[in-house]
């Protein structure tokens, strides 16, 4: 296998607060290969975003980097000096977030915007800028670009703003794309184009794609594999297809087992949603051993005091459970 | 070259609140136990035998023309000035609580004459206003708490009704209209409370602004008139012999500026702790 | 057949936006002339995206928008002819937002017992009693009562709030998005708790809701809403096995799927953004983003016909095969 894009070795976030230091993210690895589309899922607060955050360099206090390394084409970034982040980021590694209206300038006009990308990164001229960013929205499919230009956010829909977020992000053709939540404030049927839009855009230009979401068909769907993250640990990582098929951790049972599927009623008649007990647990309080021991319907007194490794799985997957299957 | 880099003189919020609750206190202890403390009578006392005594061991802040003690005027000059302070205070928090809290919840034509109210009583100078009633009433202690709480409302209406109007569509408000409360229940029981940060705040402040008004009022003659001992007429009367007899003015000075510090602290301390958006509230 | 608990006749909410300044008044058309009914004991699902009109329509249910035209019907009377507090008692609501929806400043137990002492229940015991079933019915224990919403996780919050719904006992429910605002593993426990409540107490539902995977699994009936109308209505079955409307084939092509089981194919996907409800396309109100439009769809409106008793689409080819 060809050396990966991204690697993410044993990566450790704490959070400093002033009574503790916490945990908040442990022991992450994963790998993303050039053009992969690889998709992390958790519940809020599993701290997904901030593996995310930490690839971009953009941990801030409390938050910091505790341990790890993060590799971008066989060079270590984790350390890099600001001046070297900027490089980075917008040109190798660009991200989108959930809500376009925060992140885009409301003072600015859209396309105005999407050049500043040119003029950074390549050193273009605005008028050559411009031009190039009507091209970039023409390729997001927005209609009338040379119109839109023009415009500014607050003029735009959540879909259009958030197609113009993928422009910004694509404009220099960076080699990964992280997407944290990108579609979750967005209607159904916009959210489905979106996803279409930034998987074909990926694929024409051979950019890795790092989902983050909390939905587990949809990253299914877009990724090749996925990873579940529960109380800051990765639990699970397989192909796509094989974890809707055979999920092995209790956690990703239980999440997939929990929601009502459509066509689930026509072929079985209704079946009583199968919980899974308790709540998420907050940094403050992660249990010990296996975090999710308390709320494991499999759960035996080694989960509760030994925390699991990693048990390595066919076609390059793994669990963290000392029960899986 | 560096900028220059001044200290930071920010408090944070708790010792805001102990020192300018201490200062406050202390006002309050006085005034409560002025008879006590007090050496002389403020009034009747006057032998002009002492008249314009420097401070001194007899006299710890000296006399005035009437031969007072103007220590024991300064302590049951605690008594008007606070009096002053709250009961206008309390007036201007009904009124304009009262006024915003309705203004906001009902909206429609209500909310316009509020606001036009507002606009006017906040464009016009607060202390011509409180002048103009005065002159109506008479000069008095009663009427100048009533001209002070119906000057200074704005604020507090201002404040409440943009209150209301963000809580508004809070899905418990929503709840309780669904549920049968009426439009005041929901009002006083449901949005007042939660609201009470903000106001209890701007109220504090206000008690500040209010001594601060009652001192310029009797400066001018037209609050609390002599021989009463007010902090401002004491200060009125003190105005020929400034250069004279300074400590006829110093002490009264004093004694309105650490009321109205400790009163702006403790608001600013309240504010701190009850605002959760306060940028100098610690994480 | 039973008498409808609701019936909703030609309903529309119109509002008038803007004025001088801000380019001419117009009429927003929130919800434009929508008939359903609910019967005692049913589950009608109402899917919709922004701007459909279902969280109007909920609040012209409560009586808290007046509608514009149309009747509206509780138990054959006039809402108009019944009494804030008499609605009060016969539909209720639980919120979307479990973090916004209850009192910050109010223990759980006056949540809950201040609503029956408006309605007239006076006796202490009364109240105790009625306030500690209500709290084992939704699955929170006695001794939380005291306190207060922000020491309890958002499903114990939603938890508090259906309690606060079902303690009037009134006969409808409206449910919007009861479950959007909670963590994904937490879901299920308050879905199974709305159904069995159902069945327990006897009520009715309208779940609004844009996950049609919930909506599929809790409804009776279904309506489908778009820009304010409703595009198709049906029974569960006949929505999710047999949908006839382009609008409610796309919304299911938009689901993820990874089980293949859904009835539509991605061809079945809509184009393009949402339009606004300010300014409806004229014609069919799909016909820009819809896959199978023709030279009708922008001139004429499709009426809301049968394709089988019980089962209504507007679409001028309901009966086409699908694509």
């Amino acid at each position: 296998m060809t050396a990966p894009l991204l690697k993410v070795d044993d990566l450790h976030i704490a959070l400093s607060t002033e009574s503790a230091t916490y945990n908040a993210v442990e022991k992450v690895s994963f790998e993303i290969g050039r053009g992969e589309a690889f998709g992390l899922v958790g519940e809020s607060g599993c701290g997904k975003s901030i593996t995310a955050l930490s690839v971009m360099g953009l941990l801030r206090r409390p938050l910091s980097l505790g341990g790890g390394k993060i590799v971008l084409d066989g060079e270590e970034i984790q350390d890099a000096s600001a001046a070297e982040w900027r490089r980075l980021r917008g040109k190798r590694i660009a991200m989108i977030f959930q809500e376009p209206m925060t992140a885009l300038n409301p003072l600015s006009p859209v396309g105005r915007q999407i050049a500043e990308m040119f003029v950074l990164h390549q050193g273009a001229g605005w008028t050559e800028a411009m031009d190039r960013a009507e091209d970039a929205l023409r390729q997001v499919q927005v209609p009338s670009p040379e119109r839109r230009i023009r415009d500014f956010p607050h003029q735009l829909s959540g879909g259009m703003r958030q197609r113009v977020m993928i422009a910004i992000a694509l404009a220099c053709g960076p080699e990964l794309l992280i997407a944290d939540e990108p579609t979750t404030a967005l209607d159904v049927t916009v959210q489905a184009e979106i996803i279409d839009l930034m998987a074909a855009l990926c694929a024409a230009k051979g950019t890795a794609i790092l989902m983050i979401s909390h939905d587990l068909g949809l990253v299914a769907n877009m990724c090749r594999r996925v990873a579940v993250m529960y109380a800051g640990r990765i639990v699970e990582q397989q192909a796509a297809d094989a974890i809707f098929a055979a999920p092995r951790h209790p956690y990703t049972q239980g999440l997939i087992n929990s929601l009502p599927r459509l066509g689930e009623r026509s072929r079985r008649g209704r079946q009583r949603l199968q919980e899974i007990s308790g709540v998420v647990p907050s940094i403050a309080g992660y249990p010990s051993g296996c975090r999710f021991n308390p709320r494991c319907a499999a759960v035996t007194e080694v989960c509760r005091e030994v925390s699991p490794e990693i048990t390595p799985l066919p076609a390059d997957g793994l669990v963290r459970c000392h029960h899986h299957g | 070259m560096r900028p220059l880099k001044l200290p930071r003189l920010k408090l944070s919020g708790g010792t805001s609140l102990w020192i300018g609750g201490g200062l406050v206190a202390l006002a309050i202890a006085v005034a409560i136990a002025a008879p006590l403390i007090a050496r002389t009578d403020p009034v009747m006392d006057a032998n002009l035998m002492n008249a314009e005594i420097p401070p001194g061991l007899d006299f710890p802040f000296g006399t005035d023309a009437q031969g007072r003690d103007i220590y024991s005027r300064i302590v049951y000059g605690a008594r008007i000035s606070l009096t002053v302070g709250v009961v206008s205070q309390i007036l201007n928090s009904l009124i304009g609580v009262t006024l915003g809290l309705t203004a906001g919840y009902w909206g429609g034509w209500w909310d316009d004459v509020v606001t036009g109210l507002t606009n006017l009583m906040l464009a016009i100078p607060s202390l011509i206003f409180a002048l103009a009633i005065m002159a109506i009433l008479g000069p008095g202690l009663v009427s100048l708490v009533i001209a002070l709480g119906l000057t200074a409302w704005s604020y507090s209406c201002r404040v409440a009704r943009a209150q209301v109007l963000s809580l508004k569509g809070q899905g418990y408000i929503q709840a309780a209209r669904i549920l049968g409360y009426g439009d005041l229940r929901i009002m006083f029981t449901q949005i007042l409370p939660n609201i009470l940060g903000p106001l209890i705040v701007i109220a504090t402040l206000g008690m500040g602004g209010a001594i601060l008004s009652e001192a310029a009022l009797s400066f001018l003659g037209l609050g609390i008139r002599p021989p009463f001992p007010s902090w401002g007429s004491m200060l009125s009367e003190a105005r020929d012999q400034i250069t004279t007899a300074p400590w006829l003015s110093v002490f009264p000075g004093l004694a309105i500026f650490f009321t109205v510090l400790g009163l702006n602290l403790m608001g600013d301390g309240l504010r701190d702790i009850l605002d959760p958006q306060s940028t100098t509230r610690r994480t | 057949m039973a008498e409808p608990l609701l019936a909703l006749d030609d309903v529309a909410v119109h509002f008038t936006v803007g004025g001088v300044l801000a380019g001419g008044v117009k009429i927003l058309k929130a919800v434009d002339g929508v008939t359903l009914d609910v019967k005692p004991g049913e589950c009608l699902g109402l899917v919709g995206e922004s701007g459909c009109g279902k969280s109007t329509l909920a609040l012209a249910i409560m009586g808290l928008v007046p509608p514009t035209r149309g009747r509206l019907a509780l138990e054959g009377n006039d809402i108009k002819t019944i009494d804030r507090m008499a609605t009060a008692r016969t539909v209720q609501m639980v919120f979307q937002d479990p973090y916004a929806s209850l009192n910050p400043r109010q223990t759980v137990r006056r949540t809950l017992a201040d609503p029956l002492r408006i309605h007239g229940v006076t006796d202490k015991a009364e109240l105790e009693g009625r306030v500690a079933d209500m709290m084992a019915k939704v699955g929170l224990r006695p001794e939380q009562a005291d306190r207060y919403p922000h020491e309890f996780s958002g499903g114990q919050r939603q938890r508090i709030g259906i309690a606060r719904a079902l303690i009037l006992r009134p006969k409808l429910v409206i449910c919007d998005e009861p479950v959007s605002a909670l963590d994904v593993s937490i879901r299920a426990q308050i879905i199974n708790l709305l159904l069995d409540l159902k069945d327990e107490m006897g009520l009715s539902y309208i779940m609004i809701s844009h996950d049609l995977g919930v909506v599929e699994h809790v409804s009776d009936r279904v309506a489908v809403m778009y820009l304010g109308r409703i595009v198709e209505q049906g029974s569960w079955r006949e929505i999710f096995e047999d949908p006839r409307h382009p609008y409610t084939r796309a919304l299911i092509a938009a689901i993820p799927d990874p089980f293949h089981r859904a009835a539509v194919t991605a061809k079945a996907k809509a184009k393009g953004e949402i339009a606004s409800a300010l300014n409806p396309p004229p014609g069919c109100h799909f016909h820009p983003r819809c896959p199978m439009k023709e030279d009708r769809c922008a001139s004429e409106v499709p009426e809301l016909g049968a394709v089988a008793p019980g089962h209504v689409a507007a679409c001028h080819f309901r009966d086409r095969h699908p694509i």
